[in-house]
This record gives structure tokens, sequence and C-alpha cells, in this order.
């Protein structure tokens, strides 16, 4: 009798504690629905902002949004990746990974306004690149890399020692198992990871603020300025300028960042199903 | 009879026909060889001839350095790091070991086989295109002929013939296995080693594996490290049986020689309680 009604407290308790956080999810999406689906149109999507008032559409901060996220992803896929087959594969495991592991993990826990604050005072202030995409890009980068390496190696180190053994022992050479066997192996895991850092990217608020400048602007080289979606919408609330557009645009960032992560899902259930 | 202290290094292996005096008369000619973990000396005194075009068991108990000896015959060891060998492993007479051996060169003619099939996440066909490509063959007929010859000496071009692009993942176990054969066969080794092969697998799959290795045995040399004392009396020609007596202290090599020898009239009384199931 005891027994049983602590049992039923217990669980009572744990299920109130997951019933809440379902419920904020809940609540924040619907919100976000509720207000922001009314002023989703094409026209919304596909316009410029007009008038002081910023009426009409968010298409170049869509544009913008894409461009920084595609650019910052370009710089630091490349780089990231090879610094993760360095560690997982390469590099004589001791101190000096230890310490480029906790560096890279310090990094990726930085606050973004942090990070933003530096990319200004680096990439702008310093060497003199103009407020624009190319800026962003990189001060993205910083955010993106530690997580886009620690992924990736995470995913190399997950590739079973038969697996390699099978390649040695065919008599390939190390880049060889690597290239042929190990990545194409890592490769679901990694794609996973790329795609969550990608999501991260596209809602990015702070960095984006303090270096990609905040003109309307479709960008067309790196070094053109634009407004991303999140600073479009931080912009329009602090204000007040226009909370409709500002709803609506926070209903399209969330369905952006909602495609991320349903991509990243799809590619490592469709993998998993072969191993 | 000797006893059982293993350390001692009169320890001295029971032989049913005499070593050979030439390197040449065998595949690999192993004398006096100890190999090292860090600091645990994991195998000692270890003498054994392994000749060529036939197949060659070693068996023993789990842990008796059966395996460990097996990866040391293509330097498979060398990817773990701290590992070291003392002695004499020759191949084909030549020092393994030596100055200028390049590791993948040795691997690529000693080819291996292990206790878990490891297909690559590719298809049947890249499967066993893998090794010729790594040399630089990429003739499109070419390769279609070392496939299926490949997987014709696999026992496995039947069941997969018309599905070679296939994911190699995607066939079962006992497939992928005699599919791992094919793909070292492709490389045309001239050994073949083999840890354990059947342990993960279905028997008509063991079965098929068992054919094949008397198969192809006259072109290649076979050495299968095997917990199933039937296994080693139905294919082998010449066992070696391994054992660590006491933990913590190096394996040895307790017996070798012609497998009918040695399971018929074993010479040493720990061989004898082994293949009569006394322990192990």
């Amino acid at each position: 009798m005891h027994k049983n009604t602590s049992n039923k407290i217990a669980l009572g308790v744990l299920w109130g504690a997951a019933m809440i956080t379902v419920a904020m999810f809940a609540i924040i999406i619907l919100y976000i629905i509720v207000r922001g689906i009314g002023v989703i149109s094409p026209a919304f999507i596909f316009t410029w902002p007009k008038g002081v008032n910023s009426e009409g559409g968010i298409w170049p901060t869509i544009v913008s949004t894409l461009y920084v996220t595609g650019l910052s992803m370009i710089i630091t896929t490349p780089i990231a990746v090879l610094a993760a087959v360095y560690l997982a594969e390469y590099a004589k495991q001791g101190r000096i990974v230890t310490i480029i592991r906790y560096a890279a993990d310090s990094l990726s826990s930085v606050p973004s306004i942090v990070m933003g604050l530096f990319g200004f005072a680096f990439f702008v202030e310093t060497l003199g690149i103009p407020l624009s995409m190319l800026s962003a890009s990189m001060a993205l980068s910083l955010l993106m890399m530690p997580i886009i390496m620690r992924t990736t190696e995470e995913a190399i180190r997950a590739v079973p020692r038969y697996i390699r053994w099978g390649s040695y022992g065919l008599g390939a050479t190390k880049w060889q198992t690597v290239s042929k066997v190990v990545l194409p192996w890592a490769m679901p895991r990694m794609i996973t990871g790329l795609v969550l850092a990608m999501g991260r990217a596209v809602g990015e608020t702070a960095v984006v603020f303090y270096t990609m400048g905040q003109a309307i602007n479709l960008p067309v080289t790196p070094l053109d300025s634009g407004r991303s979606m999140p600073v479009h919408l931080y912009l329009l609330a602090v204000e007040g300028i226009n909370m409709k557009a500002a709803y609506g645009t926070a209903f399209l960032l969330m369905v952006l960042i909602f495609a991320f992560n349903m991509i990243a899902r799809w590619i490592s259930k469709k993998y998993r199903k072969v191993d | 009879m000797e006893e059982t202290n293993v350390t001692n290094k009169l320890h001295r292996t029971a032989y049913n026909e005499p070593l050979v005096d030439s390197p040449d008369e065998a595949a690999f000619f192993v004398r006096d060889l100890d190999f090292w973990y860090g600091d645990f000396n994991a195998l000692t005194d270890i003498s054994v001839d392994v000749k060529s075009h036939a197949i060659t068991a070693f068996i023993g108990p789990s842990g008796c350095g059966k395996t460990t000896f097996l990866r040391c015959m293509n330097r498979m060891n060398d990817l773990i790091a701290g590992t070291r060998v003392e002695g004499t492993m020759l191949f084909d007479s030549a020092d393994i070991y030596g100055p200028g051996v390049d590791p993948v060169d040795l691997r690529r003619r000693v080819g291996m086989i292990f206790q878990q099939p490891n297909p690559f996440p590719q298809s049947i066909y890249d499967n066993v295109a893998y090794g010729p490509r790594l040399q630089g063959i990429h003739n499109k007929s070419e390769l279609d002929h070392i496939v299926e010859s490949a997987l014709k000496r696999a026992n496995l071009w039947k069941e997969v013939s018309g599905n070679l692009g296939k994911s190699g993942l995607a066939i079962s176990g006992g497939q992928q296995q005699r599919l791992c054969i094919a793909r070292v066969l492709a490389v045309q080794p001239d050994v073949l080693l083999m840890d354990e092969p059947c342990s993960a697998i279905d028997p008509t799959s063991v079965q098929k594996i068992e054919d094949l290795m008397v198969e192809i045995k006259e072109q290649v040399t076979i050495v299968i490290v095997t917990h199933n004392m039937q296994q080693a009396a139905r294919v082998s020609d010449y066992t070696s049986f391994f054992l660590q007596e006491v933990a913590g202290e190096p394996a040895v090599l307790v017996e070798s020689g012609k497998t009918n020898g040695i399971f018929t009239s074993p010479v040493d009384k720990r061989t004898e309680d082994y293949i009569t199931g006394r322990f192990g």
C-alpha cells in the first residue's frame, strides 16, 4: 500500500515534468504559428519590405540568411572535416589532442554575442573587411567550426575497427583506407552534424548583427552587406515597427530550422537501416 | 613429459615432423619469435613452419595468442601502438620485419579474413573491385572478369550474380563473409590468413567456406585460426596448438605438425587434454 503510493507519486512527478517540457515547446510553437501564419503569403516571401514600417515582404532577408549560411558552410566544412580527420586518424593521441578537443568544446560554448564582438573587432576593424556576407560568414565559422569538427570526429571514431582492418588487409594505405572506407562509412553521421550546424547558423542573430550590417539589401558578391532574418526580426520587434511582419519572419525562420532538423533526421534514419 | 613452467626458456615445442632446415621449404619460416604488447610478453619462443599450398590450423583456448600470432604474419599488429616483435619471421625467405619492408605491400600478398564479416558500405561489385582498383586496375572488362572469378572461387557467385549492385551490407552474414573472402582473393594473394572466419555465421555458409578453402589451397596458402576442433581436423593439413597456461605469462606453442598426427597421437599431454575437450 505504502509502496504503491510512493510509486504513484513518483510516476506523477515524472509525468508532470515531462508534460511541462512538452507544454512549453507546444505553447511557443503554437504562439508563433497563430501569430505568424496569417502573414505568410507568396508576396510576403518574395517581395521587398517597403516604407518606414517595413510593409510588404522579407525576400532580401531570406536571401541574405541563406547566402551567409551557405558561405559559412563553404568556409567551415573543409577545414573542420580535415581537422577532424587529422584528430581522429592521424594525430598522436595524447596531451595535445586532448587540449585541442577541450579548446573546441570551450569554443562552442562561448556566448555568440562575444563571438560577434570578436568577429567585428577582428574581421571588420582589424582586417578591414566591410560589414558583409564574408565577414559574417567568417564570424559564423568560428561558431560552427567546433560543432562540425567534433561531430565529424565522433562519426569517424564510431567506424568499427574491423572495417578499417578489412581495408588494410587488402594492402590499402592509411589515406586510401580513410578516404575510401572510413569517410564513406562515417558520412551519414557527418552529414547529420553538418545539417544541424546549418540550422544553428540560420538562426544565429548576435554574430551576424555585428558583422553583416543591417541594410536591407539583396547580396550578390560576398562583400555585399545585408540583413538576415533573425536580425530583421529583432529590429522589427525591438522598435515595435511592424509586429505582424516580425511574427511572419519568426514563423518562416522556425519552418527553415525545422526543415533542417527533419533533413538531418531523415539522413541518419535512411542510412541506419543499411548497417 | 615436460612440466608446466612456461616461463622457462627451455620450453620446447613438440613436433610430429621435424622443422625444415631452409627457409625456402616453407611459406613462413618462424624461429624463436617473441611478441610484446607494451611490457606484456604475449608470445614466446614460437618456432614453426607454415607450408605452402596447404591449410594450417592454429588452435587453442581463448587468449592463447593464436590470433596475435596470425596478425604478426601480415604485420597487422603494427596498427596497435606499442607492439613489438623479436625473432625470425620469414615469408617467401624474406624477413617481413626487415628494414625497407612496406607492410602495405606485404598485406597485398598476405590477405586476411576477420571473425566479424566486414564488407565496406558499397555494392557487392565495388567491394570485390576495391583491392584491384587500389592497384590501379580500372579497365571495366578486366574488373568484371576479376570480380566474377573471385566471387566464383568464394562460392558466392551463384547467389549474387544477378545482384552485383546490391549493398554488401544487405546480404546475410555468411554471404558477407564469403564476399570478404572474394574481396581478398581478387587481389591474388599468396597467403590467406583467416581469423575465426566461421564463428559468426550460419552452418550452410560454414560448409561453403570449408569447401572453398580446400578448393583454393592449391593456389593459396591458408592459415586458419579456429576454436572449432572438428573444423581444424576436417579441413587442415597441419595444426599448431597454442597455450597460455598462466594468466599474465606469455603463451607458447605446445605442439605443431601434421594434423592427423596431432589429433590421433598427440605427443604432449596438454595437447591431448585440449583436443579431447578436457579444458578450453
